[in-house]
């Protein structure tokens, strides 16, 4: 059953009623940050959304160019705090690509499982705060307990939980800990069937399905229009992955992974584990589908880090000594995008020789991902803005940067 | 209690004294209620996420948490905002307290001759749903005089929801009534005495299903989880108590619990035997016969006090459970719900039970299966209440007036 009609501002001609402008944000509970809706309501009917960002600008581009690429390694982890390490393999390769840098065997390895891991806490976090924006706290616990294990790891790993700094332009700033894998092993074998206790509190509850099946629902062709990536583009049934689809320099670090793009092809998602069905009401491209998307990857990306920890070992060389901290940067620009759990996130790189970035800047994925929310939000109840803007999973750190 | 007193006083000082008693009580039974409840929210709540809940305040399990928390609400300032009605904000926290704790004067916490109840009202189910109705209008004055765009959705969200689960509340609540013949609470929970195959909720298949139609409905018109679209927390900040702050705050709270234990004992009475415990334990001791005012007596009181409060507590207890499981229903299914399932459902319960009722008039499900000459009786039509073996229901058929108010 969907929410929609044609035309909100339509109304029924023996009743008067007034426009109202509620303003949802930048301090609510629902917004994902900071992040300010303006909406225009008949009742509880939308009628108009206007985004408004900025509330977290802190000049993180502008920054970027008054200091060497890894002294800008922690201005990426606090664009997608909740990605960090993914980030930072974003500017490294970018530097990378600029200084024809290939990094050790070992080291793109390491960068698999550390940016897998990555990959399920961000999306752990994305369902979680899902299933608090359709009123289930429960879920949110249960995510952010499992979340918390690979925050561990990490802290093994670097030191940090949060900003992780850990993938340089070169490598890694450390190999990884003496039994670290094997811990990494554990945690993957006892995650595996933590995912079932989701699907039944959430993908398969009848009254999530309700809140999600058919609502937001984007076109393939909208969903490209719009510039949307990540699981949000996948989940309106195209595929499209950077790990396969990306840039010689970004697929060549999954190179010999078995892996497919998760998004549902000629009706069916591709059938390497034991999912749930999709249900009859779910239509493709609907907030259901972009959250079902984001649950298969966590399955996927245990899969990639269990590869990765093989390869990890296999590999002889050197986990890849950071590059120094003042190198000097060839004359040239690269842009590069690498697949970030919320989207394609973009890099872009300009030098003019010395050792700082002439120019530097981010393209944020959640950025695309955030303006379909207008369109999408429009007809729609005012108890499906939290379900659509939650199921675009964004985060305002990368929006604002 | 006032027949009582007025042995030793004037009536009039009489009736006043009783009345401050049971209202003494009963404020004290709500507020220690909500207290052990918003505890135990937490506790539970704790729990079910993998958490502990308050360990500290109070020595172990933090049982004192709750008044903790009052304390500090206590000493919060007590904020109003700029373009608010005045009045009616500041009076709103109290609209719905007092309905809240109104609805208990027609609770009966346990039954007999003499029963434990503030106020015996020969109407008594028809008062607890009416008074619980009026908790609606303290959310809506909240709402309304809040001068915030969230409130206001809150309050038009809860008006329209709990008036129309008014609907099927009270159809559920019909069938019941129609079975005992009786609106007294008193009379209904009386009725159920024995073993807890007497329950109305076991009386026939339809009573079973009405009962969990009832629980439905009940937690929706205390707005309860999944049904919380008053104050949904993701969608409109808080709802209806988003401007409000310390005490009054509070008591939106102590409410919310009020209603939560309010709704929890109705459906005791109605469909869970009430005071009547699984196992008629006071007949077996051999106490369910002693003269008013004994020893044993009052034990057997307490005893049927003790099953109202746990049972209270069981519903509160699953009300909790529901809500830290699933999510919330949007209005619009919200309102599916209530008019396309709920309230044909409980009509066509209603519909089944009358017949059930003319076709086997007084029998319940289960003292129908080993009686072999119950087709006989039944074509006997309404003769058959004579036949019944059950003393007690015979006594009661004749009437609330016979079997004597409180006061």
């Amino acid at each position: 059953m969907s929410s929609l009609i044609d035309d909100p501002r339509v109304i029924e001609f023996d009743v008067r009623t007034d426009e109202m402008l509620v303003n949802m944000g930048p301090q609510h509970p629902s917004t994902h940050g900071v992040l300010r809706l303006a909406l225009r309501t008949d009742g509880e009917i939308i009628s108009e959304v206007t985004p408004h960002m900025g509330y977290l600008h802190r000049c993180a581009e502008k920054i970027g160019e008054n200091l060497t690429p890894r002294q800008w390694i922690p201005y990426t982890d606090r664009m997608d705090y909740l990605a960090a390490m993914n980030m930072n393999l974003g500017w490294a390769l970018t530097t990378e690509k600029l200084l024809k840098y290939e990094p050790p065997e070992k080291a793109r390895h390491l960068r698999v499982i550390i940016c897998e891991l990555g990959r399920i806490a961000s999306h752990l976090v994305g369902m979680g705060t899902y299933g608090i924006d359709l009123g289930s706290f429960s879920p949110f616990l249960y995510a952010f307990r499992e979340r918390e294990k690979i925050l561990d790891l990490f802290e093994e790993a670097c030191g940090a939980r949060l900003t992780y700094s850990y993938i340089t332009p070169g490598g890694a700033t450390a190999d990884l800990p003496v039994g670290w894998t094997q811990k990494c092993l554990e945690f993957l074998d006892q995650f595996e069937p933590v995912i079932a206790e989701y699907h039944t509190l959430l993908t398969t509850n009848a009254i999530f399905i309700k809140r999600t099946a058919n609502i937001g629902v984007m076109s393939p062709e909208m969903a490209i229009d719009f510039g949307t990536s990540g699981p949000v583009l996948r989940g309106s049934g195209i595929s499209h992955d950077l790990r396969r689809d990306g840039e010689e320099i970004y697929t060549a670090m999954y190179d010999g992974y078995a892996f497919e793009v998760i998004a549902q092809q000629n009706g069916h998602y591709p059938k390497d584990h034991n999912y749930p069905p999709v249900p009859k009401e779910a239509v493709l491209g609907d907030c259901w589908h972009r959250f079902y998307v984001r649950m298969l990857e966590v399955m996927q990306s245990i899969d990639l880090a269990r590869q990765g920890i093989e390869r990890y070992h296999a590999a002889t060389d050197g986990y890849g000594e950071p590059l120094k901290l003042k190198t000097k940067l060839p004359k040239g620009e690269v842009y590069l995008e690498t697949e970030c759990p919320k989207g394609q996130m973009g890099f872009y790189l300009v030098s003019d020789g010395s050792d700082i970035p002439w120019r530097t800047r981010a393209r944020s994925s959640s950025f695309s991902n955030l303006s379909v929310c207008e369109p999408l939000c429009r007809g729609c109840l005012i108890a499906d803005i939290p379900a659509i803007i939650g199921s675009l999973d964004i985060v305002m750190g990368e929006i604002d940067r | 209690m006032a027949a009582f007193l007025s042995e030793y006083t004037w009536t009039w000082l009489a009736y006043i004294i009783a009345a401050m008693i049971h209202v003494g009580l009963i404020i004290n039974l709500v507020a220690v209620a909500a207290l052990v409840f918003i505890w135990l929210e937490r506790k539970i709540s704790g729990r079910i996420q993998d958490r502990l809940g308050p360990t500290r305040v109070g020595g172990k399990f933090g049982w004192l948490q709750t008044l903790a928390d009052g304390l500090k609400l206590i000493t919060k300032e007590d904020l109003c905002p700029d373009g608010a009605d005045r009045f009616l904000f500041k009076i709103a926290p109290y609209v719905s307290f007092c309905a809240a704790i109104g609805a208990f004067i027609a609770i009966p916490f346990a039954g007999g001759a003499y029963p434990w109840i503030a106020q015996h009202l020969n109407t008594g189910v028809f008062f607890v749903l009416a008074v619980l109705g009026l908790e609606v209008f303290g959310v809506i004055l909240a709402g309304y005089s809040s001068a915030s765009k969230w409130s206001l959705f809150g309050a038009m969200r809860e008006a329209a929801q709990v008036v129309s689960y008014e609907v099927p509340l009270g159809m559920c609540v019909v069938v019941p009534v129609m079975i005992a013949g009786s609106l007294d609470m008193v009379v209904i929970g009386d009725q159920q005495a024995g073993w807890f195959t007497n329950w109305l909720v076991f009386h026939d298949p339809f009573t079973f299903i009405t009962a969990f139609v009832y629980f439905t409905c009940a937690m929706a018109s205390v707005n309860r989880a999944p049904f919380d679209l008053a104050e949904a927390e993701s969608e409109l900040v808080a709802g209806f108590h988003t401007e409000y702050s310390g005490l009054r705050w509070s008591f939106f709270f102590m409410a919310e619990y009020g209603s939560m234990f309010s709704v929890s004992i109705l459906a005791s009475v109605l469909f869970f035997g009430g005071w009547n415990g699984p196992v008629p334990i006071t007949d077996l001791l051999g106490l369910s016969g002693a003269e008013v005012g004994t020893l044993s007596w009052a034990v057997a009181q307490a005893l049927g006090l003790a099953n109202v409060l746990l049972k209270g507590l069981l519903g509160v207890c699953l009300m909790i459970w529901v809500r830290w499981t699933l999510p919330r229903l949007r209005i619009d299914q919200v309102m599916t719900t209530c008019l396309k399932y709920c309230t044909p459902i409980a009509a066509a319960m209603f519909l089944g039970a009358t017949l059930w009722q003319y076709n086997f008039p007084g029998r319940a499900f289960f003292n129908l299966i080993p009686m072999s000459d119950a087709v006989l009786e039944v074509s006997e039509g309404w003769e058959v209440e004579s036949n019944d073996p059950d003393e007690e229901e015979e006594q009661i058929a004749r009437g609330p007036e016979e079997t004597g108010g409180l006061l």
